[in-house]
């Protein structure tokens, strides 16, 4: 019965420790714009081929 | 009209803005652009290395239309307006955030954020593509934030300044605290169900170790309570403001179910008589607030609430000890001599100290034609100097001047009757009232049988029939709906708005802008002229700022344009040049020497060495489809026409709108025709665009701004329509009737679903498993039966219409 108790406290700890990091990140604005990450990630992988061709020349 | 070009060059197109291109470009490093503005922006970027610009997307560029005066960026570096704009300053960094409202493709993001190429000491700029929003950090030693805002402008992104953006206060938003509101009660709620379910799953032998029983009943309760203090504080703030302004909103009964729930659950954990409603209390409480969210989800870059100040430049040049100087517009004082310039607002009442000058008041009164003003005559604010520069003295301040007069107005002032939801308030008057009764009769019903049922089954009734599948229902169709016009580019300010729109009787148009394109259209009447003639009036009118020459130059756009010579601009007659030997004239019928023919502001006459070939006639169109909107609309509502312009196309519109027209009408006349109109009973939808219409809109139960650009500025109003949508007002308009039809339908199901929790409550079944049961069975099918519902009415009425 005891594994019981514990199980549901190790659970609940780690389920809080998820919620505290969602908190978190939504006071930090993760969640403010959806839409321009989404399009940053495409530009940075370009940017530093750019750089390198250049240096390459 | 005969083409000067080839097939193939008739097809070219600018590299930087996908402009149609004149028979010949500018080439620069083999790209075609369609002025010498868009190749200078391909140039620095690509000095810059920054050509991936061009390769995100095609034909990304803005092009820039009127030659920017830098004047107004050196203002910013005035304490006082810099100090507005400055977000934070930590030694040497400035944090500034600028709104760029024509960024528009991805191109716009990359070319945004990588700034810094361009212009060093800019250490980031993050873009916040939703708000349009750029976010700067840079080295204040280095550069000043003028010269930033220079940069942005430089490369096609001039960030809006105007006196509204630079009193934004610092505000964080509501938003975070909604979402982790809707968070924590997701949390709870999961966990609470988790702890739920060996009760409900173990057919009582959970009653054999109570030991296990109390853990998870106490947890359960541990859990509840940030969804009781904070996820649903909303609901009881509300709630409490309700019950003191003496009202019943559908947020007091939701509150008082939410308190009634826990208190229950409390007694019968302490009591050890079970576990409690805990999982079905914060189980509605996350679906509320998520109906709630999905119903106000914004449209990030649509500003509803804007006034004069957004329309107002942040700056204005003014001439202190003959130097000019540009200077704060809230800092102008009576006596101050300022410079506009060509397409620049006068942002105060002033007198004219140049000595004639042209001003369209079009955007202010509705006046459709430019006004000639003469030296000493008062201009008012909101005025658009339609060509060349002129000198004015400042009458007023801003804040005193005639046009914001308008925003003293009671109708400014006063907080509108929040009616979001009215008919569900109406709905749920009865409801709750019904609910009372059922709960304290069956309460009296059981002090007779079994007294000590008598609260428990009180309490189980007002649980288990709480009005948030009502609630559910409206909001979930508010959001649908709203949705659905968003995606027709018809987009409502707050969910009260439907409602509004839906129970309207009367509407009343605007002319100039609404039912009108709000640009004017050349057309020519006259010999047909030669190709040589074609270039020689392009090249002549291409010379002039007056609006009525670029129409004219836009006409001949597919003409050569060459250097003219001797080019002589009369301001307010017109202007003559000469190109190979011939003598080129474009200008009002006195000008072109038509003696004694009739002098109308809205012709230009053109002459090539004297003799007069034909005129331009400019007028507002029609838009396209008024026809048939007002024909859709004419027999279900009262159609009004109020104008600020005089009455000469009264004969065409006549057979639109019969006796109700009234023209010019002031602002202010306007708002009180409405007034007038509201105190007799109707219910009124105004639409319209401009300045002039912005007390009319505010008084309106509904008021409508009609936009062709979504960057450009529209009055404070309820709701925006796209201007290319026009077409399908009617449509959009009776769109909004299907949400009280959806909302009744899944109110009826919602009764059903209470009617068989009632009949558990009243014999005091109640279980907590029944009522684990009902509450998300319910909650999901409204959600299902609104989306459905909206998305069948959608299909039926927008889709079919617009097919056709």
């Amino acid at each position: 019965m005891s594994a019981i108790f514990i199980l549901i406290g190790a659970s609940l700890t780690i389920a809080t420790g998820f919620l505290v990091a969602f908190i978190r990140s939504s006071k930090a604005g993760q969640f403010d714009d959806s839409v321009t990450p989404a399009v940053r990630i495409l530009f940075e992988n370009e940017t530093v081929q750019k750089k390198e061709n250049k240096t390459r020349k | 009209m005969g083409y000067t070009s080839s097939q193939v060059e008739k097809e070219t197109h600018c590299y930087h803005c996908g402009d149609k291109c004149s028979a010949h470009p500018v080439i620069a490093e083999g790209h075609a652009f369609c002025c010498d503005g868009c190749r200078l922006v391909y140039e620095l970027l690509s000095e810059n290395g920054l050509c991936t610009y061009y390769s995100l997307e095609k034909n990304p560029g803005i092009k820039q239309e009127e030659e920017k005066h830098d004047g107004i960026y050196s203002a910013l570096d005035d304490p006082a307006i810099r100090q507005k704009l400055i977000q934070f300053e930590n030694g040497n960094i400035s944090r500034v955030i600028f709104r760029v409202p024509v960024m528009h493709c991805t191109s716009c993001i990359y070319l945004l954020e990588n700034l810094h190429r361009i212009h060093s000491p800019v250490i980031s700029s993050r873009v916040n593509f939703l708000r349009k929003e750029v976010t700067i950090d840079f080295d204040n030693a280095k550069t000043t934030l003028g010269e930033v805002a220079r940069h942005l402008s430089a490369i096609g992104y001039p960030p809006s300044l105007n006196l509204l953006d630079s009193e934004k206060g610092k505000k964080k938003s509501w938003f975070d605290n909604r979402v982790i509101k809707i968070g924590v009660a997701g949390f709870c709620f999961g966990n609470i169900m988790m702890l739920s379910f060996p009760e409900y799953l173990s057919h009582g032998e959970l009653n054999t170790t109570p030991q296990l029983r109390t853990f998870f009943a106490l947890l359960s309760l541990l859990l509840s309570l940030p969804v009781l203090l904070y996820s649903a504080s909303g609901f009881f703030v509300s709630a409490w403001k309700a019950i003191r302004s003496r009202t019943l909103n559908i947020d007091a009964p939701i509150a008082l179910a939410i308190a009634v729930t826990f208190l229950r659950s409390v007694y019968e954990i302490s009591f050890a008589h079970g576990s409690g409603y805990l999982d079905s209390m914060s189980g509605i409480v996350f679906f509320m607030l998520l109906g709630r969210f999905f119903q106000d989800r914004k449209h990030d870059d649509l500003v509803f609430d804007r006034d004069y100040r957004s329309y107002f430049p942040i700056a204005v040049d003014v001439i202190v000890n003959g130097k000019e100087k540009a200077s704060p517009v809230t800092s102008l004082r009576k006596g101050d001599e300022i410079i506009i310039r060509g397409g620049e607002l006068v942002p105060t009442d002033a007198l004219l100290l140049s000595d004639t000058t042209l001003i369209d008041y079009s955007f202010v009164s509705g006046e459709s034609e430019p006004v000639k003003v003469r030296k000493g005559e008062k201009i008012f604010a909101g005025a658009r100097q339609a060509a060349g520069s002129a000198r004015y003295t400042v009458e007023k301040e801003t804040s005193q001047s005639y046009l914001t007069q308008l925003w003293n107005n009671d109708a400014f002032s006063r907080e509108r009757e929040k009616s979001s939801g009215a008919y569900i308030d109406r709905i749920n008057k009865w409801f709750s009232s019904a609910v009372f009764l059922v709960a304290f009769s069956s309460a009296l019903l059981w002090l007779f049988i079994q007294p000590t049922n008598a609260l428990n089954v009180m309490t189980a009734v007002l649980i288990v029939v709480c009005p948030c599948t009502l609630l559910l229902a409206s909001t979930f169709t508010n959001g649908n709906i709203l949705r659905w016009l968003g995606k027709e580019k018809f987009y409502l300010k707050n969910p009260g708005v439907i409602e509004r729109i839906a129970g309207a009787d009367t509407i009343i148009f605007d002319k100039t802008g609404t039912i009108t394109t709000s640009d004017n259209k050349a057309e020519y009447v006259g010999e047909r002229l030669s190709e040589e003639e074609q270039i020689g009036f392009r090249s002549l009118a291409a010379q002039s700022g007056h609006p009525f020459s670029r129409k004219i130059a836009g006409y001949f756009a597919n003409a050569d344009r060459l250097p003219m010579k001797e080019v002589r601009e009369t301001e307010g007659k017109g202007i003559t040049g000469v190109l190979n030997g011939k003598t080129y004239l474009i200008g009002s019928a006195l000008f072109a020497g038509k003696n004694g023919s009739l002098h109308d502001a809205s012709e230009s006459w053109i002459a090539v060495d004297g003799k007069v070939k034909g005129r331009f006639i400019f007028s507002h169109q029609q838009r396209p489809g008024l026809h048939d909107v007002i024909r859709e609309m004419s027999g279900k509502k009262e159609i009004h026409l109020l104008s600020g312009d005089n009455d000469s196309q009264r004969k065409q519109l006549e057979k639109y709108f019969g006796e109700r027209m009234h023209f010019n009408y002031s602002p202010e006349q306007k708002l009180n025709y409405i007034k007038r109109l509201r105190s007799s009973g109707k219910k009124v939808i105004m639409i319209g665009d401009g300045l002039n219409d912005a007390g009319a809109l505010m008084e309106a139960d509904a008021g409508i701004a009609l936009s062709d650009n979504m960057n450009s500025y529209f009055p404070a109003c309820d709701a925006i329509l796209s201007g290319e949508k026009f077409r399908e007002l009617p449509t959009l308009l009776s769109f909004t009737s299907v949400a009280n039809k959806v909302v009744t339908a899944s109110f009826i199901v919602s009764v059903l679903y209470n009617i068989c929790g009632i009949y558990f409550a009243v014999t005091g079944q109640m279980s907590p498993l029944v009522a684990a049961i009902l509450m998300p069975a319910s909650s999901f099918s409204m959600i299902l039966l609104t989306t459905i519902a909206v998305r069948i009415a959608a299909f039926r009425r927008i889709n079919k219409s617009f097919r056709t």
